[in-house]
């Protein structure tokens, strides 16, 4: 009989044997001490663990301290009172005194009032005890003592006292239902550790875990991400923690990093695609006049031509690698305070010239101040892109509309024309690269001037809007406002 | 002019050096860094073109830095593959005067290394610039062509005087958009041509001899004829 597959040494053996192995290495790699406190979550635990046997540690202190310790001193308060009392009386005679005691004694509601008077030979004169406790000497002063009673035997707490004439007196308090409380309170304290032992590995546990689920999102969202799923995000449960904010700020960045690669397939699909067009233009010309050009104003004529076909293709090119470098956020560093009022009045006038030439009016509508925050250059390029479109598509006797100002807590520059405008269905996808509309087909253009716009817009954290001016396109780019919250930022 | 190129593409090397050779300058060429260091450090030129990514140890910016440094200052273009604006800013950082990216078209390049020329000029503050009849008066801002006085907008005048500064020479759109409007982008619109042709109706129309002439697949230039 053949072996079956999967006793043969085969691939998929080999795979499995691999990761039970993996498995069984991992196990006891997490068990290990030094591996276990390699583990956040483990650190995190026993953190957790630590704090929580303090605060129960301390909380078990300050019971002590307000039951027990309260108890202890009322009790020494009453035996000093009760004392005091006793040595006054005790100035009128030690007769004076034994009565005073039986008097106290019958009067002793809750029974647990110690007196003892006893003379120079420790015989008991007066008193509830039988006989005067071995321990106590005359050096002794505060002293807890075992007493039997009644034939009950119980705890006190006894002050002594040695009187002039050779006289001796105990008084003290039965203490029998402290000791009781304290042993109540003393086994609690031993049983306690093992409490906070439990509850703290529990938290711990419940905490490494909590961790280990969040952790092990991210991470399985970041290996997938890499391994090339670009659509795998964290999952954001909503409750608005720290967790759901990182899980944001995790998103945003898988966001931002999906769409750089998106626009590095979109660049290498427009070379690949929208380039050909062009270079095959040129090199149609060259070849069709080394092979058919008849004399040399021909030849001259074709170079020429295809030189500027050349020259648009290195345009198209340096527009491309313009917009991928803004996209990439390359030139954040060299983002400044910016007055976009002259600098809007500036493009005006450059471009009022033009726009005459051509028959349109170019008006403006530009408050002499506009703080910005952004890269000048840039910003300088997208407002103009803007204008060469309304100059290209605006037809003779229309007027071109460039205004800017604060609107609802946005600064927004806007470019209106009375062209042709953009379809609705097409305005979604203006920005996109060499995109060009039915009504753009006719005119000389890369398809890229509205891309590099939206580009710079998104680069100042704004966008881009493409609106319908009835007739015509309003295209705005809305950046944020400064506020003055912002000012410190400018002050380097 | 007495122009050094420091370019390791032969090819581009020899258009560069054919075409100065051809608009009359005396050209001398290295193909690395260490030889154009060398040349550049001993020799006496009016300008120097540059490429940044060079074989030989030394690139552009080494040698510029080393040049500088050793208080040579040699009007220097950067003509480079590296076409990012940091990679501007940088070479500018550096001490060069110009940046132009490959590719480049060879009018660009000879009008750019020849407003880089400084011979006969004098480092005071000059306060006159003239041109056949046309005057302007820089601290009165003042501009007259045959003692008659012409009427310019702040642009306008800031046009005629980079124009006049660079007369005999041509000037492109593009060295137009950065001097005068210190733009670094080239508008699809031809914006300058028609701030040039509103420059023309003020001051060449009313006289009989233009001055200021278009230089075919180029750009303009201001001269007597």
């Amino acid at each position: 009989m053949k072996p079956a597959a999967a006793d043969r040494p085969g691939w998929a053996g080999q795979r499995w044997h691999r990761l039970a192995c993996r498995a069984r290495t991992d196990l006891r790699l997490v068990l290990h001490p030094r591996t276990l406190l390699r583990s956040a979550g483990v650190r995190f635990g026993l953190i957790y663990a630590a704090l929580f046997a303090l605060s129960a540690l301390a909380l078990t202190g300050f019971l002590w301290w307000s039951t027990a310790g309260l108890l202890d001193r009322q009790t020494d308060a009453a035996i000093n009172a009760d004392a005091q009392g006793l040595v006054e009386r005790f100035l009128d005679g030690p007769g004076a005194l034994v009565e005073t005691i039986q008097d106290r004694l019958a009067n002793d509601v809750d029974d647990d009032a110690i007196y003892l008077l006893a003379d120079a030979a420790l015989r008991p004169v007066a008193g509830n005890l039988e006989t005067w406790p071995r321990m106590i000497t005359n050096d002794v002063e505060w002293i807890e003592i075992p007493i039997e009673r009644a034939g009950m035997r119980g705890l006190a707490r006894v002050r002594n006292f040695v009187l002039p004439g050779g006289l001796h007196l105990l008084v003290g308090r039965d203490v029998q239902v402290r000791a009781q409380l304290r042993r109540i309170l003393g086994n609690a304290l031993i049983w306690a550790p093992a409490i906070v032992l439990a509850l703290g590995v529990a938290g711990a546990l419940a905490v490494r875990s909590l961790f280990r689920i969040t952790i092990a999102d991210v991470a399985a969202t970041a290996a997938a991400f890499s391994r090339g799923d670009l659509t795998r995000r964290v999952r954001v449960n909503g409750m608005g923690d720290e967790f759901d904010r990182l899980a944001e700020e995790i998103n945003n960045m898988l966001d931002r990093v999906a769409g750089l690669m998106d626009g590095v397939r979109q660049v290498s699909n427009a070379i690949a695609h929208d380039l050909r067009t062009p270079i095959t233009r040129a090199r149609a010309r060259l070849e069709d006049a080394a092979r058919s050009a008849r004399c040399e104003t021909d030849l001259r004529a074709a170079i020429e031509r295809a030189q500027s076909d050349l020259d648009g293709i290195v345009a198209v090119f340096q527009a491309l690698l313009r917009i991928a470098e803004i996209e990439a956020g390359a030139r954040l560093s060299a983002f400044a305070r910016v007055d976009l009022g002259p600098l809007l009045f500036d493009l005006s006038e450059l471009y009022t010239a033009a726009a005459e030439e051509n028959g349109q009016a170019l008006e403006h509508d530009i408050p002499p101040i506009l703080p910005a925050f952004g890269d000048r250059d840039m910003l300088q390029q997208a407002v103009a892109n803007l204008l060469d479109n309304a100059l290209k598509f605006s037809p003779p006797g229309s007027t071109i509309r460039l205004s800017a100002g604060i609107v609802r807590g946005l600064l927004e520059i806007s470019v209106a024309d009375q062209g042709p405008g953009i379809p609705p269905d097409d305005r979604q996808r203006a920005t996109e690269r060499f995109f060009r509309g039915e009504s753009a087909r006719s005119t000389p253009g890369s398809g890229l001037g509205l891309s590099l716009v939206q580009a710079v817009a998104v680069l100042h954290g704004g966008t881009l809007r493409l609106e319908d001016n009835q007739p015509g396109l309003r295209a705005v780019i809305a950046l944020p406002a400064l506020t003055s919250a912002d000012a410190p930022l400018f002050r380097s | 002019m007495r122009i050094l190129v420091v370019e390791d593409d032969k090819d581009v090397a020899g258009f560069v050096v054919k075409g100065l050779k051809e608009a009359g300058h005396v050209v001398e060429h290295a193909d690395n860094g260490r030889d154009g260091l060398f040349l550049a450090a001993s020799e006496n030129f009016d300008a120097i073109v540059l490429d940044r990514m060079l074989p030989g140890g030394v690139d552009g910016l080494r040698l510029l830095e080393t040049l500088r440094a050793q208080n040579n200052q040699t009007p220097v273009l950067f003509l480079s593959a590296m076409a990012q604006v940091d990679d501007r800013v940088r070479g500018l950082k550096a001490g060069g005067d110009d940046y132009m990216t490959k590719p480049f078209a060879f009018a660009e390049l000879l009008a750019r290394v020849e407003a880089l020329n400084r011979r006969g000029k004098t480092e005071a503050p000059v306060t006159k610039l003239a041109t056949a009849d046309l005057e302007m008066d820089l601290l009165s801002r003042t501009v007259r062509r045959a003692g008659q006085k012409i009427d310019l907008q702040p642009r306008e005048f800031r046009l005629l005087e980079y124009l006049l500064r660079h007369a005999g020479q041509v000037v492109t759109r593009t060295m137009l958009l950065e001097s005068v409007w210190d733009y670094h982008f080239d508008p699809q619109t031809n914006v300058i041509d028609v701030h040039v042709s509103r420059l023309r109706q003020k001051v060449d129309k009313p006289f009989p001899a233009p001055l200021i002439h278009t230089v075919r697949n180029a750009g303009y230039m201001l001269r007597a004829d």
